[in-house]
């Protein structure tokens, strides 16, 4: 991979206690180049300046091109999932001191098409996470007049609440495994998302669930390394949904 | 141009233990013995076919398991299959949902911690990677005694 060095120093104010480290960027544009390169900047960095800023402050100040996807910087939307010094991670979930490295690699996160630079196509894992039938399945509504709503215990609801809280960042289908080398697998964020509709008991729709995983490149392509659940950034845990998932298909679950 | 366009990590990707913690580890070491012991029952049905040649052919191809290197192979076999074995059934386990936590609400900073104690990243799974480790060890041991003893 070709290194391009930038050795812009950022021409803003900044304040004095600062330190500052280099910031590698992959560079890379699927229209134009046939290979991704990294440019490297000077970056001002205070304890508590998360990666995102720091590749903010280089589209600010230093190169405006640099492509990068992100929104509510609270990793509440999953937008800025990178590969942060090897590792999938939110970039704005990451300070760059947890890092304990001079040195920042921000890489496109792995098993995503690049659009450009750090930004990833998500197509294949929105129409994955749409084919789970993402939404409570049943014949009756809570909003028809006479039906009453439908009550759950706390019990009920810790069985899926867990799942529920997915932000579709796409760290758990970077970190997988059987991802890197499946372009057809599910992965674990679809079947995070199938366990979490198929464990609520206002739901009817396990059986439809249960016959779209089970195929040659659904769920029994999971071999449990538990990547997914090790790269998580909102606690879901993926490789726990699937291999209960995977209960109900053996039947050791009903 | 397709796959890097497509940003696979690939096999090399998939084959790198590092970076996810043990159960990654594990995962890797279960893929690796399981090559390894498709690699040795191919030798191994290779080599008791000789038998067919007569008795002369079967003896020269005993005494090439008579040697040092041969008894190095077939003590990395014995950790492969025992290892291979004790994981297999940890992971067989988990791939009925026994043993891989209890579902509950996740809790800020949403770090890992909470995986590790309740979910399923935890203790008793890596327990039983490192008890298939040691057994597998151990194995090894006892097969290097009987092996290169007296």
């Amino acid at each position: 991979m070709a290194v391009e060095t930038i050795s812009k120093t950022p021409e803003v104010s900044v304040p004095i206690s600062s330190n500052s480290i280099i910031l590698r960027i992959s560079r890379f544009n699927s229209k134009t180049d046939s290979s991704p390169t990294f440019a490297e900047f000077k970056v001002p960095v205070q304890k508590w300046t998360t990666v995102l800023e720091a590749i903010l402050f280089v589209k600010q100040n230093l190169d405006h091109s640099v492509a990068v996807r992100y929104s509510c910087r609270q990793a509440s939307c999953g937008s800025c999932g990178m590969q942060i010094n090897g590792k999938p991670s939110l970039a704005c979930y990451t300070k760059i001191s947890e890092l304990n490295s001079n040195v920042v690699t921000v890489e496109p996160m792995h098993n995503f098409p690049i659009i450009r630079d750090l930004a990833v196509d998500f197509k294949q894992m929105f129409a994955t996470h749409k084919k789970m039938k993402p939404y409570i399945v049943r014949e009756d509504s809570e909003v028809t007049p006479g039906t009453k709503e439908f009550l759950q215990t706390p019990e009920d609801v810790e069985k899926y609440l867990q799942f529920s809280y997915c932000i579709k960042c796409g760290l758990c289908n970077s970190s997988c495994p059987t991802m890197a080398t499946d372009t057809s697998f599910i992965g674990p964020q679809g079947l995070a998302q199938a366990y979490r509709y198929v464990a609520d008991n206002r739901d009817d729709g396990k059986k439809e669930r249960l016959k779209i995983i089970d195929q040659s490149h659904g769920i029994w392509r999971c071999h449990f390394a538990g990547s997914c659940s090790h790269v998580c950034p909102k606690g879901v845990d993926p490789a726990m949904a699937i291999q209960l998932l995977r209960g109900y298909l053996l039947g050791f679950r009903k | 141009m397709a796959e890097r366009m497509s940003n696979r990590e690939g096999l090399r990707g998939m084959a790198n233990p590092a970076r996810y913690g043990l159960e990654r580890v594990a995962y890797w070491l279960q893929r690796l013995s399981g090559l390894g012991l498709l690699a040795y029952l191919i030798g191994h049905i290779y080599e008791t076919s000789s038998i067919v040649n007569g008795k002369v052919a079967w003896d020269k191809m005993l005494e090439l398991t008579q040697t040092t290197q041969g008894h190095l192979i077939l003590t990395l076999v014995i950790g492969m299959c025992v290892f291979h074995t004790a994981n297999g059934i940890r992971v067989m386990l988990g791939h009925g949902g026994i043993g891989v936590g209890k579902p509950g609400q996740p809790e800020y900073p949403y770090d890992k911690s909470q995986r590790s104690a309740t979910g399923s990243l935890n203790y008793k799974q890596r327990l039983c990677i490192w008890v298939s480790i040691a057994l597998a060890a151990l194995a090894m041991m006892y097969g290097m005694a009987v092996l290169f003893g007296d």
